[in-house]
């Protein structure tokens, strides 16, 4: 291992020229890896914060549990899993799933909470049901909340997933270990540049997603 | 069972708690350096953002810095740290700094602009300052939500140190980062649990400060921390 790295440039383009299919392939990955997860964390998350919302001495509980799993340190969550499911994509995901419950949980519950009473009050006089004001009012009005909680999930996400790499998950993050296991400059600053690139184009799609599908709510940043 | 016997075997054995690889020393270390960045982080992050939130300009900065904030991983930031100033504490010091400046600046941020507006102009109406406003009226009103982001980053800080062991730094995250190379799953378990129990002991720690450290009147409510936290980027706010 060098001490100081001499002097040599923090990118080598002809580097880049010469290897495109293993970065497209550690994007690729990583963006996988990411959606995976959230996806996965959108399908948890979502019958858990209806049934808070539902069941009020619920959200105590769920709250808590998806708290204190958002509180542990990432490499503590892997280091306690690698006994249970090894090292590889398996660990990296689970520990990348729990993560997004808590902030997905707590968003979806703001924007249900946030549903005007007069709105609700106007769907039980119309004769609604529970379940089909759920589905067709309340779901509907807390859509900016929950795309808020689904930016913020998948950019966290992204940034996780490099962690990940530490117990072979691959993606960026491998690209950023490779860099200082070879004492390759090149190949850190990509990983670290595209993962950043990454949550900004994604954030940028998602935002363009929640405008196009919430019309009425525009004045949300 | 027989592996969680294991793990608890490796914590009464005295050798892990002696010398410079031992208990002590890693966790003194650990903690020490996570405290000088979110200090760091403190000085130089509150005043910009208080004073961005007093003049109520720069949200959109605020905003978009802790949403970029939250994608830089730590871990590029560690080993290019290592790239500039090689082996030792700086490169960890750099990574815990920059990853504790957006959660202060967003909880702040926000935290100035959430006072009622009704509040500033009673101060102004005193007779006071812009500066006195700020000082006297603003700050108070927003010390929950600002301690809130305060949390998070020495929260934040506490876990993410622990990866400061991939580039050698002698400090808790050793024990996963060995443990992982040496095929050692106690000594993994063994690393997560110390480093989960500090990063608990500081939430835990820090609520209780500032619960004792805000006055009945200003606690923030449940809702409006979720409200905060349906924000994007500022959902640190809420990460209590």
């Amino acid at each position: 291992m060098r001490l100081v790295g001499a002097g040599d440039p923090w990118i080598q383009w002809s580097w880049v020229r010469a290897h495109p299919g293993q970065l497209l392939h550690a994007v690729w990955e990583h963006t996988f890896l990411t959606g995976l997860a959230v996806g996965i964390g959108l399908a948890i998350a979502l019958p858990l914060a209806i049934l808070a919302f539902r069941f009020r001495w619920t959200e105590g509980p769920i709250l808590g549990v998806t708290g204190v799993i958002y509180t542990i340190p990432s490499l503590a969550l892997l280091g306690f899993l690698v006994p249970l499911t090894g090292i590889g994509t398996t660990t990296a995901e689970i520990a990348l799933v729990g993560y997004t419950l808590l902030i997905l949980v707590r968003n979806i519950l703001a924007g249900l909470d946030d549903v005007p009473s007069d709105v609700r009050e106007a769907a039980h006089g119309m004769g609604f049901t529970a379940s089909r004001q759920l589905l067709r009012i309340e779901l509907p009005l807390a859509l900016p909340a929950i795309m808020a909680g689904i930016r913020i999930a998948t950019v966290t996400t992204i940034g996780l997933v490099t962690v990940a790499a530490l117990i072979g998950a691959g993606g960026l993050g491998q690209l950023i270990n490779d860099g200082l296991v070879n004492s390759f400059r090149t190949e850190t600053v990509l990983g670290a540049v595209g993962s950043v690139a990454l949550a900004a184009v994604v954030d940028a799609l998602l935002l363009g997603t929640q405008r196009l599908i919430t019309p009425w709510s525009r004045r949300q940043v | 069972m027989h592996f969680l016997r294991q793990v608890v075997d490796w914590f009464f054995t005295a050798s892990h708690w002696q010398g410079s690889a031992g208990i002590p020393h890693r966790v003194l270390v650990h903690m020490a350096m996570s405290a000088a960045a979110v200090a760091a982080a403190i000085l130089v992050a509150l005043p910009i953002a208080l004073w961005l939130g007093h003049v109520g300009r720069g949200g959109y900065a605020a905003i978009s810095l802790a949403n970029i904030g939250r994608a830089v991983p730590s871990f590029a930031l560690l080993v290019i740290g290592f790239e500039i100033f090689g082996l030792g504490s700086k490169p960890v010091f750099l990574a815990l700094f920059a990853l504790s400046v957006p959660p202060i600046v967003t909880n702040t941020y926000v935290a100035i602009r959430q006072v009622d507006p009704d509040i500033k102009e009673a101060a102004v109406g005193l007779g006071m300052t812009g500066g006195q406003v700020l000082v006297r009226a603003e700050l108070p009103v927003g010390v929950p939500l600002i301690f809130a982001g305060i949390r998070t980053a020495a929260v934040q800080a506490v876990a993410t140190a622990a990866i400061g062991a991939v580039i050698g730094w002698n400090a808790v995250g050793r024990y996963i980062i060995d443990g992982i190379a040496q095929q050692d799953h106690v000594e993994v378990v063994a690393g997560a649990v110390i480093i989960a129990v500090l990063s608990l002991l500081t939430e835990v720690g820090l609520a209780a400060v500032q619960r004792a450290a805000t006055p009945g009147g200003l606690q923030v409510s449940e809702p409006t921390a979720r409200r905060v936290a349906t924000l994007p980027g500022a959902g640190a706010a809420g990460d209590q």
